[in-house]
C-alpha cells in the first residue's frame, strides 16, 4: 500500500524549473531511496512534501490527505541535510525541544527521549552541548529529532553526508530499527553503494522528473542489462584484440569484454588473448551496479 | 605579495556595500548629526530657550523687563497658559507646572513690588527678588536666562534703577546738593531707553554689580543634579544598548535559517506566528532584564533614586523592551545574513541614538533636531524615563509615550511577520 504519493509535482523558481511533473510513490514500512544528480530536484521534492515548499501544480498525499493539512504534519518525520540542532543545547535538551514542539509530554516525552538516545548511542553525552559533538554524533541526533514523535513517514535528506563508516552504519541500523516497527522512509543520498544495498526501492529524478523507479533488478534490466564487465591486464599492449574485446582508451594495456554469462564465455575469452601473445596479469569481473544505472540513465556530463 | 593582499582586500571591499557604508557613510552620517546639535549650521535652527514670564507686579519696570525679554532673540518667551497669547495670563502656580512638565525648562517671576524697591539693586535684606523657577538639572537654560534678565533689566530699565539707586545713596550717604539733584534729573531721561540722546547701557551691567536681584529656585524634586544626569545616562545608553542586544538576539533567527533549524521548528505544530510571538516574549523579558539590571546597577553603585519611582520605572521598561524586541525582530527578519544585519543594525541604532538623545540630551538640542528626533524610538523611551525620574511624573502622564511605543511594537511586529514570510512555504 503506497504511503505518500505525488503526481504531477511541478515547480519553478524564476526562470529555473525544479519540479517538471515528478510522480512518485513510497509504500508502507520500506526504505526508498531517491538519488539524482545535483540541482534534479531532490531537495525540492523532500521539501514539498514536508510542506515548506508550495508546488505550481501537482498533488502530494499523505495516507490520502494532503499534505497541507495540519493533520497530516504529526505523521510526518523530517531530517533534514543541515545539523538542524541548536548547538549550545545539550542532546536532551535537543531532544525534550524537539519532543516538545511536536506534541510530546510528560511521561512518554522522557521515555521517547531515552529511547532516542540509546538509540543514537549518544547515552554517554546526552548531558554535554551539542557543539563539541563529531559530525557523526551529531547527525545521529538530527535524525532522532526528527523521529522522536513516531512519525509513519520520515523524510532524510542526505542523512550520512560527512559522516565515518562506524556512523554511517550505525545510521542505517537506526533506520533498518524504524522499518521494521513499520516507518516508511525516503532518503536522498549520493553515496550509491549506500543505496544499493540498504534501500527497498530506487527512484531516479532528473531535470525534475522521476526517470526510473523499481527495485535495483528492475531498474538494470530496463537500462544497463544483466551482462557482467570483464576487464583484463595484460603486460603489453595488444594491437589487435579478439573479437568482443575492446582496448580502453585510457590505457592499451586494459581489455574490456561484455559477457552474459561468465563460466561459460571467460574461459573463451581468456584463451583468445593469450593466443595473441600477451599475459594476463589480471582479471576483474563486475556485474552490473546503481552507479552503472545511474550513469547509464543521467550521464556522464557535469551539471554544476 | 602585498599588492595581490591588496587586490584582495580591495575586491571584498568593493563587493560589500554594509563595509561600505560603514566605512565611509556612517562617518559622514554622524558627523552631521553631531554638526547639526552643536554647531547649530543653519539660522532657522538657531536654539531658542523657552521661557515662562509672570508679571506678577505690573509696574513700569517690570513691563519693561518682560517686554525686553520678549524682544530678545535668545528666549522664546510666553505670558500665557497656552502660549502664544492664548489661555489665561501665566500666574506663578501655572509657570511652575510648565517647567515641571517639562514644557518650559525655565519661568521668570517678577514679584510684586519688584519696581518700587527696584533701586535696592537686590541688596536689600526685604526687598524682593525675581524667582528663576527651574529645572536645575538643565545646566544651560537657566545660566543663559538669568544673564539674559540681568542684560534685559539693566538695558529695559536704566533710569528707573539709576534713580532709585541715587534714593539708596541720600539714604545712606545723604542728601544730594541742588546742583547734584538738577544734573541727575536733566541725565536721566538721556538714559531711558528710546531716547536718541541715551546713553548706551553701561557695560558693568553684565557683571551683575548693578543688576536685580534673582534667586533660582529648583522646582524639581530636591535632589542632586548628579543624580539627575545619572538617570538620564541609565535610560539613554540602557535604550540604545537595549537596541543593539535585542537585535543581536534576534538575529539567532538568521542562524537558525542557515542551521535548518527554523524549518524544522516550523515543519512541528508551531507556525510563523507562533515562532516569532515565543522570541518577541524571550527578547522583551530579556530586555526587562537587561533594563532592570542597568538601573540597579545605578542604584548600587551611582546612588540611583530607583526605589521611589518603581512603578513608572517598570511601566516604562515593559514597553521599552517590548518596542525594542519588536524592532530587533524586524531588522533580523529585514536581513538576508548575519552580516548584513550586524551591519545594518549599527547604522540605525547608532543614528536614532544621536538623534533620539542616548548620546546627548534632547533637551539641549535644537528644536529643529529635537522634532526630528521624536521619529525615533529613543526620544519617546527616554523622554518616558525622564517623565519618571526628572518630573515625577504619575503613570497617567505617561500615556504619550505609552501609547507611541505600544505603535511602534505593533508596527515592528507587524513588519517581522510581513518580511518573515519569505521563511514560510516558498
Amino acid at each position: 500500500m503506497d504511503v505518500l504519493t505525488i503526481t504531477g509535482a511541478r515547480k519553478r523558481f524564476g526562470d529555473v524549473i525544479a519540479l517538471d511533473g515528478a510522480d512518485l510513490s513510497l509504500r508502507g514500512a520500506e526504505l526508498l531511496a531517491l538519488l539524482g544528480p545535483n540541482g534534479a530536484g531532490k531537495t525540492t521534492l523532500i521539501r514539498a512534501i514536508a510542506g515548506r515548499v508550495r508546488l505550481d501544480s501537482g498533488e502530494i498525499r499523505l495516507f490520502g490527505t494532503p499534505v497541507d493539512d495540519r493533520r497530516t504534519r504529526p505523521e510526518l518525520g523530517i531530517v533534514p541535510q543541515e545539523l538542524a540542532v541548536y548547538p549550545l543545547l545539550t542532546a536532551r535538551e535537543n531532544l525534550q525541544a524537539f519532543g516538545r514542539l511536536q506534541g510530546l509530554s510528560g511521561r512518554d516525552l522522557t521515555a521517547q527521549v531515552k529511547w532516542a538516545l540509546a538509540v543514537t548511542a549518544l547515552e554517554d553525552r546526552a548531558d554535554e552541548p551539542v557543539k563539541g559533538f563529531s559530525g557523526g554524533m551529531k547527525r545521529r541526533l538530527n535524525i532522532a529529532c526528527g523521529v522522536l514523535h513516531r512519525p509513519r513517514v520520515v523524510l532524510l535528506d542526505e542523512p550520512t553526508v560527512g559522516v565515518d563508516p562506524q556512523s554511517r552504519e550505525r545510521i542505517y541500523d537506526m533506520l533498518a530499527e524504524l522499518t521494521s516497527a513499520g516507518v516508511s522512509l525516503l532518503l536522498t543520498t549520493h553515496h550509491l553503494e549506500e543505496a544499493e544495498a540498504r534501500c527497498t526501492r530506487t527512484v531516479i529524478i532528473d531535470h525534475g522528473r522521476v526517470i526510473a523507479a523499481g527495485t535495483l533488478p528492475e531498474l538494470v534490466d530496463r537500462t544497463v542489462g544483466r551482462h557482467r564487465l570483464v576487464t583484463f591486464r595484460v603486460n603489453e599492449p595488444v594491437s589487435r584484440p579478439p573479437r568482443g574485446v575492446d582496448i580502453a582508451p585510457e590505457d592499451r594495456r586494459l581489455l574490456r569484454a561484455r559477457v552474459s554469462n561468465v563460466a561459460q564465455d571467460l574461459p573463451a575469452l581468456l584463451a583468445a588473448i593469450g593466443s595473441q601473445g600477451a599475459e594476463i596479469e589480471d582479471v576483474e569481473v563486475r556485474g552490473p551496479s546503481l552507479q552503472s544505472v545511474f550513469i547509464h540513465l543521467t550521464g556522464r556530463e557535469l551539471r554544476e | 605579495m602585498i599588492a595581490t593582499l591588496l587586490k584582495i582586500s580591495w575586491t571584498n571591499l568593493k563587493r560589500d556595500r554594509v563595509a561600505q557604508m560603514l566605512a565611509f557613510l556612517l562617518p559622514i552620517i554622524f558627523f552631521s548629526i553631531f554638526a547639526s546639535v552643536f554647531g547649530n549650521q543653519s539660522g532657522n535652527s538657531t536654539p531658542r530657550i523657552r521661557v515662562a514670564v509672570v508679571d506678577e507686579d505690573g509696574s513700569d519696570l517690570s513691563r519693561r523687563i518682560v517686554a525686553g525679554l520678549q524682544a530678545e532673540k535668545g528666549l522664546r518667551t510666553r505670558t500665557t497658559v497656552d502660549g502664544d497669547g492664548k489661555g489665561p495670563v501665566l500666574d506663578r502656580t501655572s509657570a511652575e507646572k510648565l517647567v515641571r512638565d517639562g514644557d518650559v525648562p525655565v519661568a521668570v517671576v517678577l514679584p510684586r513690588g519688584l519696581g518700587a524697591t527696584a533701586a535696592a539693586f537686590g541688596s536689600a535684606a526685604d526687598a524682593p527678588r525675581v524667582q528663576l523657577l527651574a529645572d536645575v538639572s538643565d545646566r544651560v537654560a537657566p545660566q543663559m536666562v538669568y544673564g539674559l534678565l540681568q542684560k534685559v533689566a539693566m538695558t529695559s530699565a536704566p533710569d528707573i534703577l539709576m534713580q532709585g539707586g541715587i534714593s539708596q545713596f541720600e539714604r545712606y550717604a545723604g542728601s544730594l546738593t541742588p546742583e547734584q539733584r538738577s544734573a541727575v534729573k536733566a541725565w536721566l531721561p538721556r538714559l531711558k531707553p528710546g531716547n536718541s540722546d541715551a546713553a548706551p547701557a553701561s557695560t558693568t551691567a553684565s557683571n551683575g554689580v548693578f543688576g536685580i536681584g534673582v534667586d533660582t529656585v529648583d522646582v524639581m524634586r530636591s535632589k542632586d543634579n548628579r543624580e539627575s544626569l545619572i538617570s538620564f545616562y541609565a535610560a539613554g545608553i540602557g535604550v540604545m544598548f537595549l537596541l543593539f542586544s535585542m537585535s543581536g538576539a534576534s538575529g539567532a533567527l538568521l542562524d537558525e535559517v542557515d542551521s535548518g533549524t527554523l524549518d524544522r521548528v516550523l515543519s512541528t505544530r508551531v507556525g510563523m506566528s507562533g515562532l516569532l510571538a515565543g522570541k518577541w516574549t524571550f527578547l522583551s523579558l530579556m530586555g526587562i532584564g537587561q533594563l532592570t539590571l542597568m538601573f540597579i546597577w545605578g542604584r548600587i553603585v551611582f546612588g540611583l533614586d530607583l526605589f521611589h519611582h518603581l512603578p513608572g520605572f517598570f511601566v516604562m521598561t515593559a514597553f521599552t523592551a517590548a518596542a525594542a524586541a519588536g524592532f530587533g525582530l524586524m531588522l533580523a527578519t529585514a536581513a538576508r545574513t548575519r552580516a548584513q544585519l550586524s551591519g545594518m543594525s549599527t547604522i540605525i541604532i547608532l543614528i536614532m541614538s544621536s538623534l533620539g538623545g542616548s548620546m546627548f540630551p534632547r533637551f539641549l538640542m535644537s528644536e529643529t533636531m529635537q522634532k526630528m528626533g521624536l521619529v525615533t524610538f529613543n526620544a519617546w523611551a527616554l523622554d518616558g524615563y525622564l517623565k519618571v525620574f526628572w518630573r515625577n511624573a504619575p503613570i497617567v502622564a505617561l500615556w504619550p509615550q505609552l501609547l507611541v511605543l505600544t505603535c511602534l511594537t505593533i508596527v515592528f511586529l507587524s513588519a517581522a511577520r510581513m518580511l518573515a514570510r519569505r521563511w514560510e512555504a516558498s
